[in-house]
């Protein structure tokens, strides 16, 4: 008895040494990301109800959140993130999963050649493949020359100065970038299923349409959930692509909202007040189109 | 019928690999034409690869870019991979309710966007000397949470048995992390490693908020002021462009394998 209580309690000192030392190797994480965002987000909090330019500041209540109302860029930019979010999104994790569910077959030849090509786009830069897009889409670019080289057009089409041609070289510049990054998301979710799912629905002769969607899109579900989530993210703070393909143009037509706040807070006069307020706005619109995301995740259960 | 669907699959799949890598190839062939040349349609290699560098050094310091570029991306990911793989151990190990609260309050980070930190951190930072430095540089994103979840993820799948074993043997605690997960982890540090480099070498807006001087630009940040002429010169563009994507290519390469496997570690 004695015994047994003893070796209990040298546990528990134990468990609780274990327990600091486990506090230790969570702190320096812990730390930066405390200073280097939660610190930020409520100073930003804070400098949104501020008006004023540069370090001259006031306090202004929700006046800032008002003018967002009026400010027809800000509105354009909030259209073309959801634009660009409802169109392009949608459509790059269909791809990605049609090709990872083409690329999770056992008799595919050439699987690793063809998996490394269509991967490939990620690893550019995100500023070199707008530069990339912008010369193959300008008006001497290649996609004109062989466009006029095939009759379709007599001269080069300027694709980057009508509003919405720009928006779609944009969406088209992300779907060439990010599919294979989502596929392979796919195709690591692809493998925690048995093969022999697949095989038992072959042979019960269920065509491919209907094996993707009632075996690949199910079981893939947490994974698809994870993709749609940071895609959405990812597309609602786009910056690289609208700074170096179109420069927001034209006249301000394909700007994104983070480089709209970029250009209020270090390009025009400074006013990070209102800059802050802004991304407040793409802050809640994360949250809650996550939440939405992940409860309507959960529903198809 | 399935010879049909067979040879449709192989049809699609060498579309979309052409599609794919094509912009990559017309990059590369364009670095070595002249620009008339590739407004031309060039499809073949020219002879202007070394016109084109020396007019490219001759507008821009590329050497001291793609020196920033290295130092500022190999430190951060060595920083990124040290204490995100010890926090991700961390949680995982020594889970308990405190900790589980703590790694809670840390994934909400993943929603706050770059452009809601971005000017406070810009204040703080020229109040603190850190424009136009390293440390300004990688500071804000060494923690990340997705690098602690991932990390965190590929705990779970160490055996406690090992870690109980080590206790025995009397290893202390970060003995354990670093001489029995440390080695065994390697896919999951390789893909780490891929994602975070990657990152930091492409990344874009924080360097060109807190770099203002131009001794300290980066090659993405180099690469865009090739942009801001008049008249751009395509085959001086396109090799600035393969300069700045080597590096991460190269990683992409010698890294593709683990990086894979590292990932379905994780999706598990």
């Amino acid at each position: 008895m004695s015994r047994a209580n003893k070796t209990t309690s040298q546990k528990l000192t134990l468990s609780k040494k274990q327990n600091i030392s486990g506090w230790f190797f969570l702190m320096p994480a812990t730390f930066l990301i405390a200073i280097m965002s939660f610190i930020p987000m409520f100073r930003a909090l804070l400098l949104s109800f501020k008006t004023g330019v540069g370090n001259n500041l006031k306090w202004a209540g929700i006046f800032n959140y008002q003018r967002l109302g009026q400010d027809t860029v800000f509105i354009q930019a909030l259209k073309n993130n959801f634009i660009y979010l409802l169109i392009q999104v949608p459509i790059m994790l269909l791809l990605a999963l049609v090709l990872a569910s083409m690329l999770n077959n056992k008799h595919l030849r050439f699987k690793g050649l063809f998996r490394t090509a269509i991967f490939l786009p990620c690893a550019t830069s995100l500023v070199s493949y707008a530069i990339i897009f912008r010369s193959l889409f300008a008006v001497d670019g290649l996609v004109n020359l062989i466009l006029i080289r095939l009759g379709f057009l007599e001269v080069g089409y300027n694709f980057l100065a009508h509003p919405n041609s720009a928006r779609m070289v944009i969406i088209l510049a992300l779907i060439w970038r990010w599919t294979g990054y989502n596929m392979v998301f796919y195709l690591a979710g692809l493998q925690n299923i048995e093969y022999s799912v697949y095989e038992a629905a072959m042979i019960d002769g269920a065509s491919p349409f209907k094996t993707f969607f009632k075996i690949t899109v199910p079981l893939l579900k947490p994974t698809i959930l994870l993709t749609a989530i940071m895609s959405t993210n990812g597309t609602l703070q786009l910056f690289d692509e609208s700074v170096n393909l179109t420069n927001g143009g034209p006249a301000n037509a394909t700007i994104t909202m983070s480089h709209y706040i970029y250009n209020l807070s270090f390009k025009y006069v400074p006013n990070f007040g209102y800059a802050a307020a802004m991304s407040y706005l793409i802050l809640i619109l994360v949250a809650v189109l996550a939440f939405v995301q992940m409860k309507v995740g959960d529903k198809r259960d | 019928m399935i010879k049909i669907k067979r040879s449709f699959q192989y049809v699609v799949l060498t579309v979309v690999s052409f599609v794919s890598v094509f912009p990559l190839l017309w990059m590369v062939i364009s670095a070595t034409n002249t620009s008339l040349d590739v407004t031309r349609g060039a499809m073949l290699p020219g002879k202007a690869l070394i016109e084109n560098f020396q007019k490219l050094i001759g507008a821009q310091n590329v050497s001291q870019a793609m020196m920033n570029s290295f130092k500022y991306a190999i430190l951060l990911t060595f920083a990124s991979l040290c204490i995100c793989s010890l926090a991700g151990y961390g949680f995982e190990i020594f889970h308990d309710k405190g900790k589980d609260v703590v790694m809670g309050v840390i994934l909400l980070a993943m929603m706050v966007p770059f452009a809601a930190t971005m000017i406070p951190l810009f204040q703080m930072f020229s109040k603190a000397g850190l424009l136009n430095t390293t440390a300004g540089f990688m500071l804000p994103t060494i923690s990340t949470p997705f690098l602690i979840m991932l990390f965190r993820q590929s705990a779970r799948s160490f055996p406690h048995d090992i870690i109980e074993a080590a206790r025995i043997d009397g290893l202390n605690e970060f003995q354990i992390f670093y001489k029995m997960f440390f080695p065994t982890m390697r896919s999951t540090y390789a893909a780490a490693m891929t994602i975070t480099f990657m990152n930091a070498w492409n990344n874009y807006l924080w360097p060109k908020v807190i770099m203002t001087d131009q001794k300290s630009i980066t090659m993405p940040m180099l690469v865009a002021n090739l942009t801001e002429g008049y008249v751009t010169d395509y085959g001086v563009l396109m090799l600035g462009v393969l300069l700045c994507t080597i590096p991460t290519i190269i990683i992409f390469f010698v890294l593709q394998k683990s990086f894979a496997e590292g990932i379905t570690g994780a999706v598990k």
